[in-house]
């Protein structure tokens, strides 16, 4: 529904019942404001955003109104530019300043602070307040965010953001009238995995990016391009920034398909890897002492020389590792020779999972479509570690029936309060049903804890109870089949469901369950769809190019068939136990490595190469939505580093593969790689070298980029050229377009006056919503319309926790299982220590306490940890943390023992 | 002259027993209504006596009690609440209603109670009122004892859950939104309108919240009727009102008079007067967030649509009064203190511009003023009109302040020119 609504004597069109604020901004207006936010409306707290409104038009005197809490209606008469209303929006500002301290030099989020920007849009210029500031005490919040509460303007944008979005409980406002303080209740790491996103919600500069603050630069200072997060496989789409060779932060890039406003920790502040002294820069030969550098052309030569000799050759790509670079080995090596680098398993864990999205008539959602979803079922998976910002959309569907429930009441879903008052506690049906408990429980409808196998059982009785042609479960209990039936009618309900699963569970017959209930709700003609979180940023396109498990890669080594082997961005010591990796290597005569972090693998290196990282190469990454994204290199790589499908390339070319010289830039290899099946779509990930707009390159550096003559005068006074980039229409210049480009090419968010991210509003064609030209990326998968719902055949028995016998599961953690967050820091400080969970029923009935010293054999693997007690874990089940240094590798889940170190055998 | 809500009480002030208080006609009303009147009767009946409401805002009681979604039979429990959060400077009527009678209050809950239909009564009484709390606790008992309150009241059949809830004292608490948030353990924030309590009130539902005094009317509303209740008001406003003074002047105190007493008949006949050698300067007719009114105003009728005219708030009805040896600066100064030292902290204007204003009172009180100040603390008051700030806290504020800016302007400037409190 449109209405009139006249501003300042013209008439616009815009949304009725839209809050005027979000109505004004969406027309271009300049029109400030603090409290509101995009995704998280109207509180009206901070009084900023006043404007003029009139009766009609022979009112001349008009009431002062806040505009993000009155709703557009017809013929509405309001004014922006009436002198009383603009005089009270200084005032607020002039109020606000009474108490916020001019540090903006020595602040860190001076020249990109929407309070600066707000204070100069309002006109508020004179100090007329002769009164000692107030002041606060600071607190330690861990390594991630740094406080500044002398700062704060009191928006109450922090608490609103933490506590109602991210579900976080330990941060809050405390005291009263202007010595409100927001903060903890004692000093401490913050306990949300997403409190990053607290730096980009404070409007100035309590919360800021303590990473930025170890190597800090200013915004207009940083050289910024799109990318992609590589930390888990939803893809996330970021703007990393780097200074001096040196990126020095990661902010949220928006894509209202994706992760809209936000990031998890993990993708924010993983990226201090790319800056560790682990990285390789120079090709290294291992002699007999040790790895030593040697020229990039003898390295190439080198490995042509093997290759060109007729030497047998193995390529093991890497579902970390970019499209391109896969491809390339893949081209290098010929397909048949060309193995992803995962174990059995997790390929065919992966595999199943784009099974079940490309045969089955089953839509993958993308974030927003989770977010908006009125139902969900997650089976098996912890998404609050593995896939993070997928546990922040299912918080958001939680809020669905708050927003459903206020609707009925005439309420508006940005009235955000009212929206809360009134839905109370509604919140959409969710069940989750996991081994271990997880982050996300506070949202559930129903919990269940259990072994995979019982949890793939419990999503086979759901599909049973929608669809009695779905296969019976055999030796159900009358609990499990009172459980199915709630889900299924809370499901069959729900307008928008959404199943969630994935890959964290180990568990193919979890992800079958999942698809049987998808399956199921489709066959009912429920819009059902289906989530399924895959291990890694680019298991999704590693499985759409095909090619085997480490599994068949070792059977090619055991029949003597290999004598080069060639690995792509994969540490092995993480995928395989050592014991395997060490076979697989020392099978092998030639071993030549390529990667950006030295790691087990690189160490055993004859030759190793030193390729680019995302923020220093192009490529495509494709996420469990099956969306394929672009990320475009930050800063180019310096010395010898370069990307690994160059590599590659010039390894090929060298060994006489001329079709490989046709590869002069990413796009060339785009273009080849687009004609595999299934991969089409890549080359629309993002426009090609050739875009330009309005004639022009999109400039990496901002306008104000300092520095640029001097930068490098320590080394030589003259000037270089800026470094040419052939792959890309972004420039590594401050010369350039200076509009908005397509969202696949946005390197950061500017627009006169709003020099803070909160310039995206001048990006997006209606506040708040889809950036104008559309979102970045392109989905790959989409469902086949007509294909029938199919079940899978086979339904495991159920679990029976048996004496001496248990079922060893993965746990993941946000911090440590991931391999290259891993590296950074303030990761590493927040990530567990190795350890063995366990029930506290089990530990007490073996005697272990918590930290006792516990035996854990899978197999031949033996190892010695410290036990957790974990409430909530079944009985019979044994926790590992997964991918967590100082843990040795297992595949799981498996069947293992435990033995108490100080007692007898449990 | 009738004095119904005063009329029991003992003369040591000392609280009524149930015995005393049913002797005395107590509870007759309540057995009127659940005997003979639906919850519609009762509705109609308070508006058509015009009470207004006591807490200051003056909103006919009768209109609000009738918001109370009739049909909506479903989201329960719905709720009555008495404020009993008195906590406005210069005001302590509730307290002497509650600590003389407590039954009246715990009757005129239950007769809400039973006008919107509610389940659940509770009475939110401010944390400094200790004697209030003893008797009122005591009371509730009594009346659940006697089947005033409880499963099926008087055998009717309600059923209503009253409760004493003693605040965790602030003064927001007593704004009727920052009530229902302290009610449910929050902070004593406001909340916006709408959705108005009747629709969304303590925990999303249903809820009314009327003053302590308001509610004491009720009972003899229902037992004499709403014509004899207007009868016995000397304005259009029905019924009578505690009015109270304090200030220099010869006996501060409370008394029960028709609602419309004029101002000079409270200040000289109940109060008598002005303390010898002090002249009358200023009143603030209705607690301390209402404007200063001028000698000139003096005969000016206290009802709620009498004091507006001349250009301030009935409010309280409990007046403060300024005299000429006292420094009007230094009285406005002690309340935006206080204003500033109760503001929630929610919104901007109310939070930074209260403090900021009783700094430049400090100011100018301590000889530190400048020409300027003026200016800031007339930018401050327009800055938190009604209506610019979330809640009224602030609105309220700054009527003394503005209006002592216009009635002793000389005052102020004398102080910044001659850097000192004259009156020190």
């Amino acid at each position: 529904m449109v209405a009139t609504l006249h501003i300042d004597g013209a008439a616009y069109s815009v949304k009725e019942g839209q809050n005027l604020l979000q109505a004004c901004l969406s027309l271009g207006f300049n029109l400030p404001y603090f409290c509101w936010h995009p995704a998280m409306h109207s509180v009206g707290a901070c009084r900023q955003c006043a404007v003029k409104q009139f009766k009609d038009e022979k009112d001349t005197r008009g009431k002062i109104i806040m505009s993000c809490m009155t709703p557009a209606t017809e013929g509405m008469r309001i004014s922006i530019e009436d002198p009383e209303a603009r005089a009270f929006r200084a005032g607020v500002i002039e109020a606000l300043m009474v108490n916020h301290p001019h540090d903006c030099p020595v602040c860190d989020e001076g020249g990109e602070c929407h309070l600066q920007d707000m204070t100069v849009m309002t006109g508020h210029v004179c100090r007329r307040a002769r009164v000692r500031k107030r002041t606060h005490r600071n607190q330690d919040m861990g390594p991630f965010v740094n406080h500044e509460m002398n700062r704060c303007i009191a928006c109450y944008r922090c608490v609103r953001y933490y506590r109602e979005l991210a579900g976080g409980r330990d941060l809050d406002v405390f005291g009263w009238h202007h010595h409100v303080y927001f903060g903890r209740q004692v000093d401490g790491p913050l306990e949300s995995e997403f409190s990053g996103n607290l730096v980009e919600v404070c409007p100035t500069g309590v919360f800021t990016d303590k990473t930025l603050k170890g190597h800090y630069a200013r915004k207009w200072d940083l050289q910024t391009a799109p990318s992609v997060c590589v930390h888990c496989s939803l893809g996330c789409n970021t703007i990393p920034g780097e200074r001096y060779g040196e990126l020095r932060r990661v902010r949220n890039r928006f894509n209202e398909e994706v992760n809209g406003y936000f990031l998890c920790d993990r993708g924010r502040y993983g990226y201090e890897y790319e800056n560790s002294d682990l990285r390789l820069r120079h090709p290294l030969r291992l002699g007999a002492e040790g790895p030593r550098p040697i020229p990039s052309a003898e390295a190439v030569s080198y490995v042509a020389g093997l290759l060109r000799n007729g030497g047998r050759v193995l390529g093991i790509g890497s579902p970390r590792a970019s499209l391109e670079g896969n491809f390339a080995l893949r081209a290098l090596v010929g397909a048949g020779r060309f193995f992803i680098g995962w174990p059995e398993r997790e390929r065919a864990l992966v595999t199943t999972a784009l099974r079940l999205l490309r045969e089955g008539a089953i839509r993958t959602p993308c974030l927003r479509e989770v977010r908006e979803a009125d139902a969900a079922l997650a089976l098996g998976e912890d998404v609050s570690n593995t896939a993070p910002m997928l546990a922040f959309a299912l918080r958001q569907c939680a809020m669905q029936r708050k927003i459903k429930v206020a609707a009925a009441f005439g309420i508006a879903p940005w009235d955000s309060d009212a929206v809360r008052l009134v839905g109370q506690d509604e919140k959409s049906p969710i069940f989750i049903a996991t081994p271990c408990g997880t982050r996300l429980d506070d949202i559930a409808t129903r919990l269940w804890r259990a072994a995979p196998e019982e949890i793939a059982r419990l999503g086979f009785a759901v599909a049973k109870a929608l669809d009695p042609d779905a296969p019976e479960v055999p030796d159900l209990s009358d609990e499990a089949k009172s459980s199915a039936r709630d889900i299924a009618a809370a499901l069959r309900e729900a307008e928008r469901p959404v199943v969630v699963s994935g890959t964290g569970a180990g568990s193919p017959a979890v992800l079958e369950a999942a698809g049987a209930v998808a399956a199921a709700l489709r066959r009912l003609g429920r819009n059902v769809q289906l989530s399924l979180v895959l291990p890694e940023c680019n298991s999704a396109g590693a499985a759409l190019l095909g090619g085997g498990s480490l599994a068949g890669a070792l059977s090619e080594v055991r029949k003597g068939q290999v004598d080069t082997l060639i690995i792509l961005e994969n540490d092995l010591y993480r995928r395989l136990n050592a014991e395997a990796a060490d076979a697989l290597l020392a099978g092998v005569k030639h071993l030549m490595v390529l990667d950006h972090l030295a790691n087990a693998t690189t160490a055993r290196a004859e030759v190793a190469l030193p390729c680019a990282t995302f923020a220093e190469s192009e490529g495509t990454l494709v996420s469990q939505e099956g969306r394929a994204q672009r990320f475009f290199a930050v800063h180019p790589a310096r010395g010898e580093v370069r990307e690994s499908w160059r590599w590659l390339r010039e390894i090929g070319m060298a060994a006489g593969q001329s079709e490989m010289a046709a590869w002069q830039t990413t796009d060339d290899l785009i273009q080849t790689l687009s004609q595999e099946p299934g991969l089409s779509g890549v080359k629309e990930a993002a426009p090609g070298r050739e875009f330009r707009a309005a004639g022009q390159k999109i400039p990496r550096q901002p306008h104000r980029y300092s520095g640029r003559t001097a930068m490098g005068a320590d080394v030589s006074v003259h000037e270089p050229p800026p470094p040419e980039d052939r792959d890309s229409p972004l420039a590594f210049s401050m010369e350039g377009y200076q509009g908005q480009p397509p969202a696949a090419l946005v390197p950061r968010y500017w627009a006169p006056g709003w020099n803070s991210d909160h310039a995206l509003n001048k990006f997006q064609g209606e506040v708040g919503g889809a950036v104008r030209g559309g979102p970045a990326g392109v989905r790959l998968i989409e469902p086949a319309a007509d294909a029938p719902a199919r079940y899978a055949a086979e339904i495991p028995p159920p679990f029976q926790p048996a004496e001496g016998q248990w079922l060893v599961v993965a746990l993941h953690h946000v911090f440590g299982s991931e391999e290259l967050s891993a590296h950074t820091p303030g990761v590493a400080q927040l990530a567990p220590r190795p350890y063995l969970g366990l029930s506290p029923e089990d530990a007490q009935r073996c005697g272990v306490g918590e930290g006792d010293p516990v035996e854990l054999a899978v197999g031949s693997s033996v190892q010695q940890l410290p036990a957790r007690i974990i409430p909530g874990l079944p009985r019979g089940l044994l926790g590992l943390p997964a991918g967590l240094a100082g843990v040795k590798v297992v595949e799981l889940p498996a069947g293992g023992r435990v033995r108490s170190v100080t007692g007898g055998p449990p | 002259m009738e004095k119904p809500l005063t009329k029991m009480m003992r003369p040591d002030g000392e609280p009524l027993s149930l015995g005393e208080y049913e002797a005395a006609g107590g509870y007759q009303a309540l057995r009127k209504a659940l005997g003979a009147m639906t919850p519609t009767a009762v509705v109609e009946e308070v508006k058509k006596s015009n009470l207004r409401g006591r807490g200051g805002a003056g909103f006919p009681t009768g209109l609000k009690w009738g918001f109370m979604p009739k049909a909506d039979r479903v989201r329960r429990p719905r709720y009555f609440v008495v404020n009993a959060d008195e906590m406005e400077p210069g005001t302590w009527k509730d307290r002497m209603l509650m600590e003389g009678n407590p039954h009246q209050v715990v009757e005129g809950a239950l007769l809400g109670a039973y006008a919107v239909e509610a389940d659940v009564g509770y009475i939110f009484l401010r944390a400094e009122y200790a004697k209030a709390a003893r008797v009122l606790r005591r009371a509730i008992a009594e009346a659940y004892g006697a089947g005033y309150a409880g499963k099926n009241v008087l055998g009717s059949g309600w059923a209503l859950e009253l409760s004493l809830h003693i605040s965790a004292g602030r003064y927001m608490c007593g704004e009727e939104m920052g009530l229902i948030n302290a009610l449910e353990g929050r902070r004593a924030n406001p909340r916006n309108k709408p959705p108005h309590p009747q629709l969304a009130g303590l925990w999303g539902l249903p809820t009314i919240v009327s003053n302590t005094e308001t509610v004491c009317n009720a009972p003899h509303i229902i037992l004499n009727g709403a014509e004899w209740y207007k009868g016995i008001s000397r304005s259009s406003d029905g019924g009578t009102k505690i009015y109270g003074a304090s200030g220099k002047v010869k006996r501060p105190g409370l008394w029960e008079l028709p609602m419309g007493t004029p101002l000079r008949e409270v200040l000289e006949e109940h109060a008598g007067g002005m303390r010898d050698g002090l002249k009358f300067r200023g009143v603030l007719p209705g607690g301390a967030s209402t404007d200063f009114l001028g000698p000139e105003h003096l005969d000016v009728k206290m009802d709620f649509d009498s004091v507006p005219k001349a250009g301030s708030r009935m409010g309280t009805g409990t007046m403060i009064i300024l005299d000429d040896h006292t420094c009007p600066v230094g009285m406005v100064r002690n309340l935006e203190r206080f204003f500033a030292r109760e503001s929630c902290g929610w919104c901007t204007p109310c939070r930074d511009g209260l403090p900021w204003a009783a700094q430049v009172l400090d100011a100018i009180e301590e000889g530190r003023g400048e020409p300027g100040d003026l200016d800031v603390l007339a930018d401050l008051c327009r800055l938190m009109a009604p209506g610019h700030t979330y809640c009224a806290l602030a609105a309220g504020a700054v009527e003394p302040l503005q209006s002592a800016l216009k009635l002793f302007r000389e005052e102020f400037e004398r102080h910044i020119r001659d850097k000192r409190c004259p009156w020190r």
